[in-house]
């Protein structure tokens, strides 16, 4: 390499442009100084929440709604439109001028029902967008690796729709918080109902979902049929995302059971439910008794996809827009007003975990993290749609009343395809936190 | 291993250098400019890199190599849970095994070439990825992925320290590489550049050399008493090995690994990196594995909010039809807009962004010069 003299000019440029780089990093190094920050608190005079939901892949309906919902908690928040819930929610701090006097951005991001997607939407809208909270997911791995991801960064993450035992049990983290219902619950809830229905004697396959989800709904529903006394014939993991799930059907014909529970949720589930009926499941007679299907986790979403095959189909609900108390009521009016139809539970619980989390700012005073998490820990509130609910310290797990439901025989319009059999109190539902192991973790500030 | 480049070479490197270490402020104008991103666009540089040295320069087009970054992730993973935090150990074990499985993988798929090894390929790594998926669950936790957790052994820091009350984070040497900042894209950066280092050493060297002979003609190789398996097979583990670096440094930088990362559209992706950027070229992958990353994390996030913030200076009869139109190809449709560019690069420039690049840089010059003959990649046969 041969260097040419360089004049007193250029020089001075290239020092100026290598100092700015090295200087550069500096930049990006925020203020560790300072007591009582936690990652991304707002400074100027909005506060940015962040919405990671499915817009493709098994759950991308759920997603949608989950989305619709959760621009409809900022509208309100901010105090535009009729507030929704805010004024049934008790005791509520929310006033509708924003949160702490910051109004409510929001950003979003597709995480495609994939874990790696959803880590890296959230990292984008923690990193870039400067997200304070992370909110969503339509699957109970999303939930999982999301929630651990920020653990790790700092943020709080106020998981959506995730319904398995591990979110708020085996892998509980101290900055993620579940409104939703869980595996454990359903099968205490739907376990009876079904036994009154279908006979002590049954014999039930499973079909499950091959993911942390599936895993924990199988293992629960078993435990809630074995316990009155039905056999497991067998139980088979079908792979998440399945278009053709003949394969797994016809075996069952022959098995000898007489209950096929399918473990499945949102495309997947649309899916089994209505290849099982077409192969003619419910018009059998086995060991002398009708087949029978069980769908432990339902929507209103799944019932729309899966047409005629939902009727007479038991399942469990976390809410119903049917339900009769002023909450519901306010929410399906002005979800309904918004965009023309009624909510899912998918939309219902992230409305309310939005609503929740900006309570729990107001009440705590601030954003910081730490703050914020103790003041949802333990927060006993109602009229929220499911009744008087507890935040449980212990497991962040929402100890709450939920619903049995069945597809209808005879529904009014596409909105109306399910009853509710039975509403189980929270009494029943709630269990010994102790069950499922896992820690929380600390919940030292964290900077980003 | 310093001689033999020329200057042009170190021209070349020192800048690749400069601009990899300043993307932090480089890509700030374009809204890129954030850790997760930029660590991103670094470890599938360097997977696009290797997948280049076999590609680029042999012409066997594998398209399994996501099953490294797979492989690679997991070993490191599995570093984290059961010995030590430190990466170095972790990246180690992602090369090791990684280059286990690419003997094995090479030794077998190699004795065919063609469509036949690109079938080949396919096959192990689908082979892998169902394994991942439902067969070695305990091994890999299936679709719920591999992660951290509060009671992993991690015998090796145990022996120094307490462990913490939460769970730790990925370091080298007390710098966190994990849990955002940008320790980890430095990390990724500086692996970025010593990777691209070695293949201009590869593409530079008799080595490089002998590999394009064989993309060129592999019987005439033969015929002058050349044995191409050794040097096919040394290309397929080195590319191999590159994978598995940058599925472990995906590991160190975000300490999770699950099993749709070794899934087929993983491996096509670097594919379309590859192809993208220009085949065969030294910078061209790592331009198309940014241009890539790019749009699947900023245009999947752009909404009709920012399509009417764009277009808001447009009277209202036309922006409507324009953004309902446009909102088609951002957000969830951002695959679409990928789709098109690279059915536009493949049409109009078969070798990449690279010689969209070369055409521009010699229509300056001939503008001075008057008269050079502008380069144009032919189409190949079996490319």
């Amino acid at each position: 390499m041969s260097f040419k003299v360089i004049d007193r000019r250029v020089f001075l440029r290239n020092t100026a442009i290598l100092g700015a780089g090295l200087a550069a990093p500096m930049h990006f190094v925020r203020g560790a100084y300072a007591e009582d920050v936690s990652c991304n608190m707002p400074k100027g005079d909005t506060v940015t929440f962040g919405w990671s939901v499915p817009l493709t892949g098994p759950y991308a309906d759920e997603g949608a709604d989950e989305l619709k919902a959760f621009q409809l908690a900022v509208k309100h928040l901010n105090g535009e439109g009729d507030g929704g819930m805010i004024p049934t929610m008790k005791p509520g701090a929310l006033k509708g001028n924003g949160v702490l006097g910051k109004k409510v951005a929001q950003v979003h991001g597709d995480s495609q029902t994939k874990t790696d997607a959803a880590r890296d939407n959230s990292k984008r809208m923690i990193e870039r967008d400067g997200a304070i909270m992370i909110s969503g997911g339509s699957s109970s791995a999303e939930a999982v690796a999301v929630q651990s991801l920020c653990q790790d960064m700092g943020v709080i993450h106020m998981s959506g729709l995730t319904h398995s035992n591990d979110t708020t049990g085996k892998d509980k983290k101290r900055y993620g918080f579940r409104h939703f219902f869980n595996a454990y619950q359903s099968g205490v809830a739907l376990g009876p109902v079904i036994g009154e229905a279908y006979g002590k004697d049954r014999k039930a396959y499973h079909l499950t979902a091959d993911y942390t989800w599936g895993w924990t709904q199988e293992e629960s529903m078993k435990a809630a049929t074995e316990a009155m006394g039905w056999q497991t014939v067998a139980a088979v993991r079908t792979p998440l995302g399945s278009a053709d799930f003949s394969q797994y059907i016809t075996p069952v014909l022959n098995s000898g059971a007489d209950v096929l529970i399918l473990n499945h949720y949102g495309k997947d589930m649309v899916n089994s439910l209505t290849q099982s009926v077409q192969f003619g499941l419910r018009d059998k007679e086995v060991n002398g008794k009708k087949f029978e299907i069980v769908v432990p986790l339902f929507s209103e979403l799944m019932a729309q996809g899966a047409g005629d095959a939902v009727k007479g189909i038991y399942g469990t609900s976390n809410w119903d827009w049917k339900l009769d108390d002023e909450a519901t009521k306010a929410f399906t009016k002005s979800f309904g007003q918004e965009y023309g139809a009624p909510p899912s539970q998918a939309a219902h619980t992230c409305y309310v975990q939005a609503l929740l989390y900006a309570d729990a700012c107001e009440r705590a005073g601030t954003f910081f993290a730490p703050a914020v998490i103790k003041a949802l820990e333990g927060f006993e509130f109602d009229g929220l749609g499911n009744g008087s609910t507890l935040y449980r310290a212990e497991d962040h797990q929402c100890m709450k009343s939920c619903l049995v439901v069945r597809g209808k025989e005879t529904p009014k319009d596409k909105y109306d395809l399910m009853e509710i059999v039975k509403v189980v109190p929270r009494e029943v539902t709630t269990y010994d936190p102790s069950i499922f192991g896992g820690e929380l973790g600390p919940s030292d500030a964290k900077q980003c | 291993m310093f001689k033999g480049l020329s200057r042009n070479d170190w021209l070349l490197l020192a800048g690749f250098s400069a601009f990899v270490l300043l993307m932090p402020i480089i890509l700030q104008p374009i809204g890129a400019a954030y850790p997760a991103l930029m660590q991103k666009i670094c470890i599938f540089g360097i997977f696009a890199i290797g997948f280049n040295i076999l590609f680029g320069l042999t012409g066997y087009l594998s398209f399994g190599h996501a099953a490294f970054l797979g492989v690679g992730s997991y070993a490191a993973v599995w570093s984290f849970k059961l010995f030590t935090m430190n990466i170095i150990p972790a990246l180690l074990m992602a090369l090791v095994f990684t280059t286990i499985f690419a003997v094995a993988i090479g030794y077998i798929s190699l004795r065919r070439s063609g469509i036949y090894f690109s079938i080949l390929t396919l096959a192990f790594a689908q082979m892998c990825y169902n394994l991942a998926y439902s067969v070695l669950t305990p091994l890999t936790n299936g679709e719920t992925g591999l992660q951290l957790t509060l009671k992993d052994p991690r015998w090796i820091d145990a022996m120094f320290h307490e462990p913490g009350a939460g769970l730790p984070r990925a370091t080298l040497f007390g710098i966190d590489t994990s849990g955002g900042g940008l320790g980890g894209f430095y990390l990724c950066a500086i692996a970025l550049i010593v990777c691209f280092f070695f293949s201009v050493r590869i593409f530079r060297s008799p080595f490089g050399m002998m590999l394009r002979a064989i993309k060129s003609n592999q019987t005439r190789m033969r015929y002058t008493g050349f044995n191409t398996r050794p040097y096919l097979l040394a290309a397929f583990v080195i590319s191999g090995a590159y994978a598995g670096l940058a599925g472990g440094l995906m590991a160190a930088t975000d300490p999770l690994a699950g099993a749709e990362r070794m899934q087929w559209t993983a491996s096509g992706e670097v594919v379309l990196m590859t192809i993208l950027g220009g085949v065969g070229t030294l910078v061209g992958p790592v331009i198309g594995a940014g241009v890539i990353k790019y749009f699947e994390n900023i245009f999947s996030s752009f909404g009709d909010n920012t399509l009417h913030g764009v277009f808001g200076f447009l009277p209202d009869i036309i922006e409507q039809p324009l953004v309902s139109f446009l909102s088609l190809f951002v957000g969830e449709g951002w695959n679409l807009t990928l789709g098109v560019v690279f059915m536009l690069i493949v049409i109009f420039l078969p070798g990449g962004i690279m010689e969209g690049l070369r055409r521009i840089w010699s229509r300056l010059n001939r503008r001075h010069d008057g008269g050079e003959k502008i380069a144009v990649a032919q189409p190949q046969p079996a490319e």
